[in-house]
C-alpha cells in the first residue's frame, strides 16, 4: 500500500480506506436461496386426490421452482409418491382414482379436458425405483422415445443417443457396446440408462421416484451427482425415503405427512432450522 | 516454494523496525493459490461437496489473512500513534465478525446436508473451532488499537514500545505460521508455532518485569505503562490463540486431540504413522 498517499488523504476520507477484500461477496455466496426469487415450473393449487372414497391428498398447495431440485420426504404412505405421480397424470391409470384441483405447467392446467397426455408425459418424464430398461440394445433403449415421436433420421438419432448418454454420465462406460443388451448393465448403469432414455426426448421436468434406493452406495453417489448436473437443464422433483439423500441433492425440500404438506422450504433451512415441530421430529428421528 | 514469495513474513522476521501495512486482498489471494496444492479434501464424487469444502477453507483463509493484518496494523497504529489506522482496525473488526458468523453457518450446513465423516468431519469441526480463535485474535487486535487511540489522545510517549514491537513481531509471525500450517496441513510448522508460544510467554514475563521496574522508578509512568501492559497481555493472548489454531490443525490431520497434551506427546503424535 502506498503510505504517503494514504497519509495525505487519510484525514479527509477515513471511509475510503479498504483492506481489499469484498466481505459482502462472501456473505452473499453463503446466503440461502428463497422460493420468492425462483421461476415457478409447476404450480399446485388445492389438489385433492381420492382413491375411491378415501381422500389421500388433502388439498395441497405448492410451487415447484424451475431448474432446481425439489425433494419430497415423509414416512411411508404420506402421499409423496402419489403427489409426484400427479405431475404427469400417472394416476389416471389407477382404477377409482379421482382428482380435484389444478396443477399448472406453464400456466396450462394439466388436468383440463383435451390435454394430450402422451405429450404431457414427454414434457414431464419419470424414472422409477427399479431400473426398467427395455429388453433391447443400449442404443435402442435411448432411441425408443425418439422413434415413437416419428423421428427416423439415423444421424439425428445417433447424435441424440450420444448426447443423452453423455448427459446421464454413462457414455464413456457404454460407447463401445451400444448394440449389446441393456440387461447386461449393472443396476446403477441401468438406472442411468433409464435417465438417458427419459432425457432423450428433452423433457422440461424430471420426476424421480426413489431413483437410487435399489442401488449400492457408490452408484447412489453417481446418481446424486448426475441429478446435480442435470438441474442446470431440467426441473427435478425427487421422492426419497432417504432423508440424507434429500439433504444432499435437493435445493428445496417438502415434508409430507398423512396426505398433507406440512412444511416446504429451502433444504438448508429445513434441515438446520425447521419451522414445524412435526418436521423437526421426523428429520431428527423422533417421529412415531 | 511458498516461503520464498512470502516477503511479508520475511519482513517481520528480519527487521523489527520493518512493520508496515500490507494489502490483505493480494495477500489472501496468494495464500488461497498456495492452498490449491493441498486439496486432500476435494476428491469426492460429489462436485458440490468439493465446492462447499473449498469455499469453507477459502473463507477461513480470507478471515485469517484479515486477522493477520489486524494484528500488524494494531501494533503499527500504536507505535506510530496513527489514530487513523487504529480507527481502520476497529472498522475491520466488523468484517471479521461477519466472517465468523458466515463460516459458522457454512459449517452447520455442511454437517446438516453432507453428513461429513472422517477427515471431512474433522475439517469441519476444526474449522468451526479455528474460526472462534481467529475472531478472538481480532478482538485482541481491536483492544490494542483502542489503547493506541487513548494513548495518542493523552499525548504520552510511554516506555515499553520496544517490548511491544518485539513481542508483536513474534506473535505476528505465529499467527502467520499457524495459518500457513492450516493452508498446507504442515504439522512440523504447527509444532514449531506451539514451541514459539512458550518463548513468547517467557518474553512476556521478562517484559513485565522491566515495566514494573519503570513504574517503580517513577510513579508518574504508571498510567501509561499499565496501558502498555494491557497491550502486551493482548499480544500474549494472540500467541495462545495461534497455538490453539495449530492444535486444531493437528486434530484435522491426525485425528488426535492435543489440546491438553505436553509438547513431547504432541511431537510423538505427529511422528506416528508418518
Amino acid at each position: 500500500m502506498n503510505d504517503s498517499m494514504t497519509q495525505t488523504t487519510a484525514h479527509q476520507e477515513t471511509k475510503s480506506r479498504t483492506h481489499g477484500i469484498d466481505i459482502s461477496a462472501i456473505e452473499r455466496s453463503a446466503e440461502d436461496i428463497s422460493i420468492e426469487q425462483e421461476t415457478i415450473a409447476l404450480q399446485v393449487n388445492n389438489l385433492k386426490l381420492y382413491y375411491g372414497e378415501k381422500e389421500a391428498l388433502h388439498g395441497i398447495d405448492m410451487q415447484i421452482p424451475q431448474k432446481r431440485v425439489t425433494a419430497f420426504i415423509g414416512p411411508s404412505g404420506c402421499g409423496k409418491s402419489t403427489l409426484l405421480r400427479c405431475f404427469n397424470r400417472m394416476n389416471d391409470l389407477v382404477d377409482g382414482c379421482r382428482i380435484d384441483g389444478r396443477i399448472l405447467l406453464e400456466d396450462q392446467n394439466i388436468y383440463e379436458k383435451g390435454v394430450d397426455v402422451a405429450e404431457l408425459r414427454r414434457r414431464v418424464g419419470m424414472v422409477f425405483q427399479k431400473p426398467n430398461p427395455f429388453p433391447k440394445s443400449i442404443y435402442e433403449n435411448v432411441a425408443y422415445g425418439l422413434r415413437i415421436q416419428g423421428i427416423n433420421k439415423k444421424r439425428v438419432i445417433d447424435e441424440t443417443v450420444e448426447w443423452a448418454l453423455k448427459s446421464a454420465a454413462l457414455w464413456d462406460e457404454v460407447k463401445d457396446r451400444l448394440n449389446e443388451s441393456a440387461l447386461g448393465l449393472s443396476g446403477g448403469q441401468q438406472q442411468r440408462l433409464v435417465i438417458a432414455r427419459t432425457v432423450a426426448v428433452k423433457p422440461e421436468v424430471l420426476l424421480l421416484d426413489e431413483p437410487a434406493s435399489a442401488l449400492d452406495p457408490l452408484s447412489t453417489l453417481k446418481i446424486e451427482e448426475l441429478i446435480h448436473e442435470l438441474k442446470d437443464e431440467y426441473t427435478i422433483v425427487i421422492v426419497t425415503h432417504n432423508m440424507q439423500q434429500a439433504a444432499r441433492v435437493s435445493d428445496y425440500t417438502a415434508f409430507m405427512y398423512m396426505g398433507d404438506l406440512i412444511e416446504f422450504g429451502s433444504t438448508n433451512q429445513l434441515f438446520t432450522n425447521p419451522v414445524s415441530k412435526q418436521t423437526e421430529d421426523y428429520i431428527t428421528g423422533r417421529y412415531g | 516454494m511458498p516461503e520464498s514469495n512470502d516477503s511479508k513474513a520475511q519482513a517481520l522476521d528480519t527487521d523489527s523496525q520493518g512493520l508496515e501495512e500490507f494489502d490483505a486482498g493480494a495477500y489472501v489471494e496468494r495464500i488461497i493459490n498456495m492452498a490449491q496444492n493441498s486439496d486432500v479434501h476435494l476428491q469426492h464424487i460429489s462436485q458440490q461437496f468439493n465446492t462447499e469444502l473449498r469455499d469453507l477453507r477459502n473463507h477461513v483463509l480470507v478471515m485469517g489473512g484479515l486477522v493477520e493484518k489486524q494484528v500488524s496494523d494494531a501494533t503499527l497504529s500504536l507505535v506510530n500513534a496513527d489514530t487513523e489506522l487504529a480507527q481502520f482496525v476497529r472498522q475491520t473488526e466488523d468484517d471479521i465478525d461477519k466472517l465468523e458468523v458466515t463460516i459458522d453457518e457454512e459449517c452447520t450446513r455442511v454437517i446438516a446436508r453432507r453428513q461429513p465423516t472422517a477427515s471431512d468431519l474433522r475439517l469441519v469441526m476444526g474449522v468451526a473451532k479455528m474460526v472462534s480463535d481467529l475472531e478472538r485474535i481480532g478482538d485482541e487486535a481491536e483492544k490494542i488499537a483502542k489503547i493506541g487511540i487513548r494513548l495518542t489522545e493523552e499525548g504520552q510517549a510511554p516506555r515499553g514500545y520496544v517490548e511491544v514491537r518485539h513481542i508483536s513481531n513474534h506473535v505476528g509471525q505465529m499467527v502467520h505460521d499457524a495459518l500457513d500450517s492450516f493452508t498446507r496441513f504442515d504439522l512440523d510448522l504447527a509444532l514449531r508455532v506451539m514451541k514459539e508460544d512458550k518463548a513468547v510467554d517467557t518474553e512476556y514475563k521478562s517484559a513485565m518485569r522491566s515495566l514494573v521496574t519503570f513504574m517503580m522508578e517513577d510513579p508518574r509512568n504508571i498510567t501509561g505503562i499499565l496501558n502498555i501492559i494491557w497491550v502486551l497481555r493482548s499480544l500474549e493472548r494472540i500467541g495462545d490463540h495461534s497455538r490453539n489454531i495449530c492444535e486444531h490443525v493437528i486434530y484435522m490431520v491426525k485425528g488426535k486431540d492435543v489440546r491438553h497434551a505436553s509438547l513431547e506427546k504432541t511431537e510423538q503424535i505427529i511422528e506416528e504413522r508418518r
